[in-house]
């Protein structure tokens, strides 16, 4: 098990240099110039040449990926060119606002469409499971961001229960520690705060939630039927076990593979599902910032955030494999 | 596992219920903090290397300059400058400096304060001038040759020109006092750890979120009514507003048009408005500009005219121009677009500025007329052209492809078929500065108040500079430069004012533009918030409000 | 041979016929694609006016006593007629998934094929490509592609085209695989046929199922992408009646109290979409039960 996560990590590393070149190479080709973004209207030649010369805009641009390169290697994203902020600091001051928010929603996510994918398998072709799969289907072909706005309509406009934007509101005093501010707030004790943050969380994370949740309905259904028709399933149904017992002990355990691997490959539609979230929900978080970046050419900035995305994303796929092993006792890694 | 499954779903309905009633609980606040919702977070909290109006509206509470404007107007009044003199010849200004002025970090204002905030902007021998980029120096400040200190509270600065316009520019942020300690102390990073000496310190930022700054007890004046400023960032205009009616924020910027109706109904909410130093237009690329070889910013003798990379045929005809400004209804946009946030422009500067000329009479919405001239120019069956469109709103311009589109719906009912193109921001200004595009929509919005600002900049020949154009025309009229050169290096009133009139007469007639509307800025504040005024110069002192 | 394979087609038309899921989304999908080719005659009103009726702007529709007659869901805030506006979106959107997704087959199949048929170090180069692609989340790399190509319609088509393309490569790549291992292809090499031939009449007609199966639930997905990058603001350019930036021009007005303009251009993107994976799971069980889930 220890060599094959080593062997997996050792293999991420030509992919992440892989994404790297990537990004690199198309935002460097991409036309705009961050000089004059900084500089606003009215610039003068000379100083977009100072610019592009102290931000070594002027190289090559295999020499600056070059650079670039060597100062990840020593833990040095460079600066962002707007902001004159390291990008490490741009980054993880929204990194865990992204990660809050990406657990809401897949908490909410595996816990409805969970719930519903093993309802509806246990009573197949009733008008529970039709219903069930109905809404499901709608939940896959919903444009995000307009799911967004009509949480927005509806639960802050018209009913006005929930805010629509924002962590928290700012008259409660707050004290960050860790960034996270569900924790930060426990950690403290600071229940008012608590319960703030919470409320801001609900309607992003339903947003964010609502297409992974319809997915894992769809697949927790399809693989509890698939399982309930094996053999060990009618043996438990035989020895007279409640039909409860059987779902839930028995067959959702060896319904889990399949649901966990749809968890795992969405949780890239997820990083994408928060790019469209974090701006209709003003979330300060990682997805906002890079769309902002790549609108005004900030390359480091941009560069910085795909690389922390895709290294996200390769590790929750090594978690995912890693999860089977917990799950079903027969897939063994070497 | 069924009954866990159970336990969490009940426990998110409990929160959730617990959510819903928490609100009604209102916390008893015992400072009287402020909340203030912008529509992006700052920059860089450097007043001298910004140039964006959200880092501006942040550091305008936290640094002063030597002068400032007064409350509500352009005129100059002393700040951290006592009293000031112009020598006669218009070259050397002495400032007395006002003295027991403290830094918030301790830090004595004095004049060496002042050197150093002049010197890391021009002086590149200066450790501190690779820290910044200060965009507007070379732009604004071309004119000031060096600061010289004289004794602690007492400095000249010498000018290379005489420049009628540079006591306003003083009054900008950009020219704000920064405490040299500071600068030392954090070094490059001392952008985000501002230290000046206005009513506010600085607290935190939290990027993206907020920026936090709280009263400065040994403030020079009296202490600030209000304990603490939250400047939140919200982007999206609706959702500020839905902050301000659930009572989150106490105040925003930016209001979209369409919700003014709904502001004015609810009583717990009160619009600011005033007429903005602002204009928008269409340019029309009249076809011709130059390079800058020297980086002079003035058309040399050895420059010369040549087709701009967006040159086309159509537009450098004046009857053309003129057809394109009778075709467009501007009443229709201003009434239905900009909701009646904005009047009808008919000169490029603002109604309010010095040498606004009123005389003038606007070409009016007459498709028919606009036919006739197309006819006459030589396109009965009209032609195909491309208008650029700002991706971003700014004062001026609050919905550009809204704009775009009625613009191009109107045209094409005079034969005009218009093709919308857009791109990012910092490309679109290096293509329109290029002179890349036949028509484009753009515009500004005022620095500092002084009509020089809005006219040479915008529509004199020397800023028709291929590449870094200001006149984005590429109108070409040698007399309307020559009275803007005269208007500058004039410091009598009346002579300036005639001048520009006279100028404003010249372009109407040559129509290189459509001036489309001149905004208004407006605020939006709970009821209870008094004291806000608004500023000509879309600038945001918060030092007189109170919370009653 | 030909009366086999007829009776093969007659079958699927059968079993396609039971499903009731999939004929509701072929019908949904035929109903648009109606729509979207008889939209001149269709539409009540010209979708973008000249000279524009500014004085319309944002009038609700036949819910209210102050709409207008003749626009039945209301007023966008140019004073353009919604309803029409959606029906002439049904061809934007519509070619758009077709393009985006033509694109990505194309890409994937000669990606797939290459890899799948030859294997070895073609294959393994390939498909750490294809790796590192999918590391990107897909509407990131999507806005980046457009960010460096240039923003609108044409080019958002082509970038959704390009990050869907690895998944279409897996696909083709596993079928591939699959089919290289049947007799009848050893069959075709032992008598000496040239790869390019085996591959053009054997391998990718026989592999062609899943990419119709795929193809059909992947252009689900690029309406919605290219709605997204219209949201952003990097795809349809105005006018261009596109659901996607009609939602994103509309979203500021519903606060106050205008939110016709921004719900119904959502209502079609979920018809269209809900239509084409309805239709694709339906393809999916009856041409190949196989994959399915």
């Amino acid at each position: 098990m220890k060599w094959y996560i080593i062997k997996r990590l050792i293999q991420l590393i030509p992919v992440i240099i892989g994404v790297t070149i990537i990004a690199f190479s198309l935002i460097q080709l991409a036309p705009g110039d961050p000089a004059r973004t900084m500089l606003g209207q009215h610039a003068t030649q000379q100083e977009i040449n100072e610019i592009r010369e102290k931000y070594g805009l002027d190289e090559p641009i295999y020499v600056q990926y070059a650079i670039w390169l060597n100062g990840v290697l020593h833990g040095d994203l460079g600066r962002s060119i707007l902001t004159r902020e390291l990008v490490v600091i741009e980054i993880s001051e929204r990194f865990p606002n992204t990660i809050e928010l990406a657990i809401a929603a897949m908490i909410f996510a595996i816990i409805i469409g969970g719930l519903a994918g093993i309802i509806s398998a246990s009573k197949q072709y009733s008008i529970t499971d039709y219903t069930v799969m109905g809404i499901a289907l709608f939940g896959i072909s919903m444009p995000v961001f307009w799911l967004g706005i009509m949480l927005m309509l509806i639960f802050g406009v018209i009913l006005g229960w929930l805010p629509i934007g924002g962590r928290i509101d700012l008259i409660i005093p707050f004290q960050r520690v860790t960034g996270f501010m569900v924790l930060d707030s426990i950690i403290t004790g600071n229940f008012n705060a608590l319960i703030s943050i919470l409320k801001h969380l609900i309607l992003p994370a339903i947003a964010l939630g609502t297409i992974p949740m319809a997915i894992i309905a769809r697949v927790t259904r399809s693989s509890m039927l698939e399982v309930l028709r094996q053999d060990f399933i009618r043996t438990e149904r035989a020895k007279g076990l409640s039909e409860r017992v059987v779902i839930y002990k028995h067959a959702l355990r060896n319904a889990m593979v399949p649901v966990v691997t749809v968890i795992g490959l969405n949780f890239g539609l997820l990083l994408s599902g928060a790019i469209l979230t974090e701006t209709v929900f003003s979330w300060p978080g990682l997805g906002r910032l890079v769309v902002n970046a790549v609108y005004q050419r900030d390359y480091p900035l941009v560069v910085g955030c795909i690389l922390i995305f895709a290294i996200v994303f390769v590790i929750v796929n090594l978690i995912t494999d890693i999860l089977y092993t917990f799950i079903d006792p027969r897939i063994k890694y070497e | 596992m069924v009954n866990k499954y159970y336990i969490l779903t009940i426990g998110i309905c409990l929160t959730l219920i617990a959510a819903s009633f928490s609100g009604c609980v209102e916390e008893e606040a015992e400072e009287m903090v402020l909340i203030f919702a912008m529509a992006g977070d700052a920059d860089k909290l450097d007043p001298a290397d910004v140039t964006d109006g959200e880092s501006i509206s942040r550091t305008d509470n936290i640094f002063e300059s030597l002068v400032e404007y007064t409350e509500g107007g352009t005129d100059i009044q002393p700040a951290l400058a006592t009293s000031w003199e112009v020598s006669n010849d218009g070259l050397d200004i002495t400032f007395n400096l006002r003295k027991n002025v403290k830094f918030h970090d301790g830090t004595d204002f004095n004049a060496d304060a002042v050197v150093f905030s002049f010197e890391r902007q021009y002086n590149t021998s200066n450790p501190y001038h690779d820290y910044g980029e200060w965009a507007y120096w070379s732009y604004m400040y071309y004119d000031i040759d060096y600061v010289e200190k004289i004794n602690d509270y007492k400095i000249i600065i010498h000018l290379k020109n005489s420049n009628a316009a540079i006591m306003t520019s003083l009054a900008m942020f950009t020219v704000a006092i920064v405490s040299p300690t500071n600068a030392e102390k954090w070094g490059e990073d001392a952008f985000k750890h501002p230290v000046g000496t206005g009513p506010f310190k600085f607290v935190e930022w939290i990027k993206d979120d907020h920026i936090t700054v709280e009263a400065n007890e040994n403030y020079w004046r009296a202490r600030p009514t209000l304990d603490k400023i939250i400047f939140r960032v919200i982007e999206d205009p609706s959702a500020r507003l839905l902050a301000i009616q659930a009572g989150e924020i106490h105040g925003m910027e930016y209001p979209d048009p369409s919700s003014f109706d709904l502001i004015k109904s609810d009583s717990d909410l009160q619009l600011l408005t005033q007429a903005g130093m602002n204009v928008g237009y269409l340019a029309m690329n009249t076809g011709y500009g130059y390079y800058d070889e020297n980086e002079n910013g003035v058309q040399d003798s050895d420059e010369n005219w040549v087709e701009t990379p967006g040159y086309f045929e159509p537009l450098t005809n004046k009857l053309v121009r003129k057809a394109i400004n009778y075709a467009i209804d501007k009443n229709s946009i201003i009434d239905n677009l900009y909701k009646g946030t904005a009047i009808v422009a008919k000169n490029g500067m603002p109604p309010f500025m010095l040498g606004y000329n009123d005389d003038i009479v606007d070409y009016s919405y007459d498709p028919d007329m606009a036919k006739d001239l197309l006819e006459e120019a030589g396109y009965p069956n009209g032609f195909n052209t491309t208008l650029w469109v700002m991706p971003v709103s700014r004062p001026y311009m609050f919905d550009p492809p809204k704009i775009a589109e009625a613009i191009q719906s109107y045209l094409a009912d005079v034969n005009i078929n218009v093709e919308l193109y857009q791109i990012d921001w910092s490309t679109y200004l290096e293509e329109t500065e290029n002179g890349n595009h036949p028509m484009c929509l753009l515009g500004w919005t005022g620095d500092n108040g002084d009509p020089d600002n809005f006219m040479r900049v915008l529509y004199g020949s020397d800023s028709a500079s291929i590449g870094t154009a200001g006149n984005v025309a590429f109108y070409n009229n040698s007399l309307v430069q020559e009275k803007f050169t005269a208007a500058l290096q004039s410091y009598d009133v009346t002579e300036r004012a005639k001048l520009y009139e006279e100028a404003q007469v010249l372009i109407h007639e040559d129509a290189p533009f459509v001036y489309l509307a001149h905004a208004t800025q407006n605020m939006v504040f709970l009821s209870n918030v008094k004291g806000y005024v608004l500023n000509p110069t879309e600038r945001k002192f918060f030092y007189p409000v109170e919370i009653e | 041979m030909i009366r086999e394979r007829e009776t093969k087609t007659q079958e699927l038309i059968r079993r396609f016929k039971y499903n009731k899921s999939a004929v509701f989304g072929l019908i949904l999908i035929l109903f648009l694609v109606f729509i979207a080719i008889f939209a001149d005659f269709i539409a009540p009103n010209d979708p973008t006016p000249s000279p524009p009726e500014l004085e319309n702007s944002l009038k609700p529709g036949f819910w209210s006593n102050e709409g207008l007659e003749g626009y039945p869901l209301g007023t966008d805030m140019l004073g353009r007629c919604i309803l029409s506006r959606i029906i002439f979106g049904a061809r934007i959107s519509l070619t758009v998934g077709f393009i985006a997704v033509g694109i990505a087959s194309i890409l994937g199949i000669i990606i797939g094929v290459t890899a799948g048929y030859f294997g070895k170090w073609i294959d393994s180069l390939l498909m750490r490509i294809v790796d590192i692609i999918f590391s990107f989340p897909a509407l990131l790399l999507a806005i980046v592609i457009v960010a460096t190509i240039g923003q609108g319609l044409d080019k958002a088509m082509i970038a959704i085209g390009i990050v869907y393309s690895p998944q279409m490569a897996r696909i083709m790549r596993g079928s591939v695989l699959y089919i290289k291992e049947m007799e009848y292809i050893e069959a075709q090499k032992a008598i000496g046929s040239k790869n390019l031939r085996i591959i053009f009449r054997h391998v990718i007609p026989n592999s062609l199922a899943p990419v119709i199966v795929y193809g059909t639930l992947m252009m689900a997905s690029a309406i919605l992408d290219a709605a997204a990058l219209g949201f952003l603001g990097l795809g349809a350019q105005p006018p261009t009646p596109e659901w996607g930036a009609m939602l994103s021009e509309s979203r500021l007005y519903i606060v106050s109290g205008a939110w016709w303009a921004a719900t119904f251009p959502g209502i079609a993107i979920i018809l269209a979409v809900l239509g084409l994976n309805l239709l694709g799971d339906g393809l999916r069980d009856i041409l190949d039960p196989r994959l399915k889930t």
